[in-house]
């Protein structure tokens, strides 16, 4: 168990930089999720971390030593690749103990631990089938038992569970998240799906291009976007982002307008907004309520109504034209044409200096 | 799903036409003719009429026999030695010429070994083909693993990203490219007696101390000669085979065993070597057959000398056919290696198979 570092972390290719300055900390048995969409540097990095690709500039250090330049066998981790990367001629006991048979460990630590690894995972019935016998969910298992085996400090997922179908994504994902309350061991876990970096993560660390666009609790992510990048990844359906006029700034609040939104007061955050300026306003769906006309802050038609029973989610095109989209926590009728208000609380909305 | 393939597939069949048709012309109607003939005395120009004979060629063909030669006995009962000390022996032809033993009329000595006094003879009906027979098994035994280690080694070599590899790949490929005939004209230069490349190489490396010889001349060398210039010419082909097989086995592998602690040996056994599995048999099968096949070498270079250590089974397939017109002794031969062949690829595919 051990705590780990990046510090002003760089990765190029020739000219190209692919991690651009990253410094992060993780505590000793955290489970950090790094997420962005595809091509953000999000595995590069991990693979740094694990040291399968090296490291232009800048320090990476696990439980206090700098683990540079030093093979990914002498780091104390464990990988699981998002293709399983299980040996097809071996058994899936052969494939757990691995490792230890390469170490040339004896025969006892091999049986105990490829058991306990087994007990940890439920598959001592799988033990003696070869992985062509096994179903993806079971082959990633036989990785993850690999990686139990080595008994690391620090955990790498490289988007285990992109393989595999909806049903069983979601198993596995509730799977590896018991798996880190049993170990109690750091991991470090890359995906593009923001469902997973939501439910598994006590940090998430999200980038973009190469550089970390914001880092903290799935909740403060969620509820207080750092920035515009941010405020868009996350949730589902995403925000919605609309560009307003700001009327007045006065204090820590800013009012702002635009064509159909009447004016309202929001937060600045000590971002750099001026009167007369522009800004984003950013609303999550989940926050727009449909009310009658003449009541909304923002004036639309309705467009286009998604019934999904539990929830309705409702296309809105405004009155400039943009649109926008609410997420009713109820099932309900909305017929294309009507008319209609959104109200949202000042207070569940961002403003942002940036434009989208 | 038979019914459909069959019937409803028109312009599938007419566009795999032409392959099956030149195939079924050149390969598989030849061999039904060459199993015919191979059952009668058909010469290439005769005015005698084709006789059905059965299997006699093929007797004629593989009859062979162990006698024992008894040496010769003095008053005493002392056996007869020459000045050398060599016990003497009754010659072979008393008794292949004998009216005593009908069964070993005709046939000649092969080779002979001692045991105590007596000699044990070898004789065969064909001689010449029983040679043939041995030089090509010794040359698959010795060809196809050297070929196919050799082969896998520079693929491991030229599967590497460093800088120009493609030079090193396109150097390695060049003598496939090249044909068969010019590369062993080319090897007879350098395998020549007198002032041969080879002989040169040699002095030059020894300081003048190494003997120059006729490589090709000589029996003891020249199959090895013949086999080492096969090798040299036919390991570009399995270098690239092999190197496919590399390309298909996930860079993720390589990276769990890495992670994992394993060594460049470990890697090799655990992760390349498992992945090469089928790799392997294809590999194993085209040398095989391939060696087995083997007739322009020694066209070129030897003719099946000197004294017939460097005949080959396709050879004498090709000179008794053409150039001694007897088309049924050649497709005796020919019929006898493909059995062989056969069978050896039955094998192999039964050792590697999966289990």
């Amino acid at each position: 168990m051990a705590d780990l570092k990046l510090r002003n972390v760089c990765k190029s290719y020739g000219p190209v930089d692919v991690i651009k300055d990253v410094s992060i900390d993780i505590a000793d048995g955290e489970f950090v999720v790094f997420v962005g969409p595809s091509g953000c540097g999000k595995s590069t990095l991990l693979r740094m971390i694990a040291g399968l690709e090296d490291i232009t500039s800048g320090t990476i250090e696990i439980g206090g030593r700098v683990m540079n330049d030093l093979p990914p066998k002498d780091r104390g981790i464990a990988m699981v690749f998002q293709t399983y990367a299980i040996f097809p001629h071996m058994t899936v006991r052969e494939n757990v103990a691995f490792g230890l048979t390469i170490n040339k460990a004896d025969k006892a630590t091999k049986e105990a631990k490829v058991a306990e690894a087994a007990r940890i995972l439920q598959m001592e019935h799988l033990l003696d089938r070869r992985p062509s016998q096994l179903s993806g969910g079971q082959r990633q298992r036989v990785a993850i038992g690999r990686a139990i085996v080595r008994d690391p400090s620090v955990f790498l997922f490289d988007e285990p569970l992109s393989n595999l179908d909806a049903a069983l994504r979601m198993d596995m994902r509730m799977e590896i998240g018991k798996l880190h309350a049993d170990l109690a061991a750091s991991m470090i876990y890359v995906t593009h799906d923001q469902v997973e970096a939501m439910t598994l993560a006590d940090k998430i660390v999200v980038l973009r291009a190469g550089e970390v666009m914001q880092v903290g609790s799935p909740m403060e992510l969620y509820h207080n976007p750092a920035n515009l990048f941010v405020a868009g990844f996350l949730g589902a359906p995403s925000m919605n982002l609309m560009p307003v006029e700001v009327k007045e700034v006065a204090g820590t609040e800013a009012t702002v307008a635009n064509a159909s939104l009447d004016a309202i007061s929001v937060a600045t955050k000590e971002r750099p907004i001026r009167t007369g300026g522009t800004a984003t306003l950013g609303v999550r769906p989940q926050y727009l309520t449909p009310t009658a006309p003449e009541e909304g802050m923002l004036h639309g038609t309705v467009a286009l109504t998604e019934r999904l029973g539990s929830e309705t989610v409702v296309d809105v095109a405004l009155r400039d034209g943009s649109k926008v989209i609410a997420a009713i926590g109820e099932d309900r009728v909305l017929a294309p044409g009507t008319e209609i208000g959104l109200r949202f609380d000042p207070a569940q909305a961002h403003l942002f200096d940036e434009h989208p | 799903m038979a019914s459909k393939l069959t019937q409803s597939n028109g312009a599938g069949w007419a566009f795999a036409l032409p392959g099956f048709g030149l195939i079924a012309i050149f390969i598989v109607l030849p061999f039904f003719f060459a199993f015919a003939l191979s059952l009668t005395n058909q010469r290439l120009i005769s005015p005698n009429p084709t006789e059905f004979v059965g299997f006699e060629n093929y007797r004629d063909l593989m009859g062979l026999a162990v006698i024992t030669l008894e040496p010769e006995r003095d008053a005493d009962g002392n056996a007869i030695r020459d000045e050398d000390g060599e016990i003497a022996y009754p010659r072979v032809r008393t008794i292949t010429r004998s009216d005593d033993f009908p069964e070993y009329r005709g046939m000649r000595e092969w080779f002979r070994w001692q045991s105590g006094e007596n000699a044990r003879v070898v004789i065969a009906a064909d001689v010449v083909f029983m040679k043939a027979l041995r030089n090509t098994l010794l040359f698959v035994l010795v060809v196809a693993p050297v070929q196919a280690t050799i082969a896998l080694g520079l693929a491991l070599l030229i599967n590497q990203k460093i800088r120009g590899i493609n030079i090193f790949r396109t150097i390695y490929f060049m003598p496939v490219v090249v044909s068969i005939v010019v590369v062993s004209l080319l090897w007879r230069f350098i395998y020549d007696g007198s002032d041969g490349l080879l002989n040169n190489i040699l002095a030059g490396l020894t300081f003048g101390l190494f003997e120059p010889r006729d490589w090709l001349g000589e029996t003891s060398t020249a199959l090895g000669a013949i086999m080492a210039m096969s090798v040299w010419q036919g390991v570009g082909f399995h270098m690239v085979i092999w190197l496919s097989g590399l390309q298909t086995i996930s860079p993720t592998l390589y990276e769990a065993a890495e992670i994992e602690g394993a060594n460049k040996r470990q890697i090799f056994r655990y992760v390349t070597w498992p992945g090469l599995r089928n790799t392997a048999v294809l590999v194993l099968i085209v040398i095989t057959m391939q060696a087995f096949a083997l007739f322009a070498q020694v066209d070129v270079m030897t003719q099946g000398g000197p004294l017939d250590s460097t005949q080959s089974l396709v050879f004498q397939t090709v000179d008794r056919g053409y150039r001694k017109q007897d088309i049924s002794g050649g497709s005796v031969i020919s019929v006898v290696l493909f059995l062989i062949v056969l069978c050896i690829s039955l094998l192999q595919r039964w050792l590697t198979r999966d289990r």
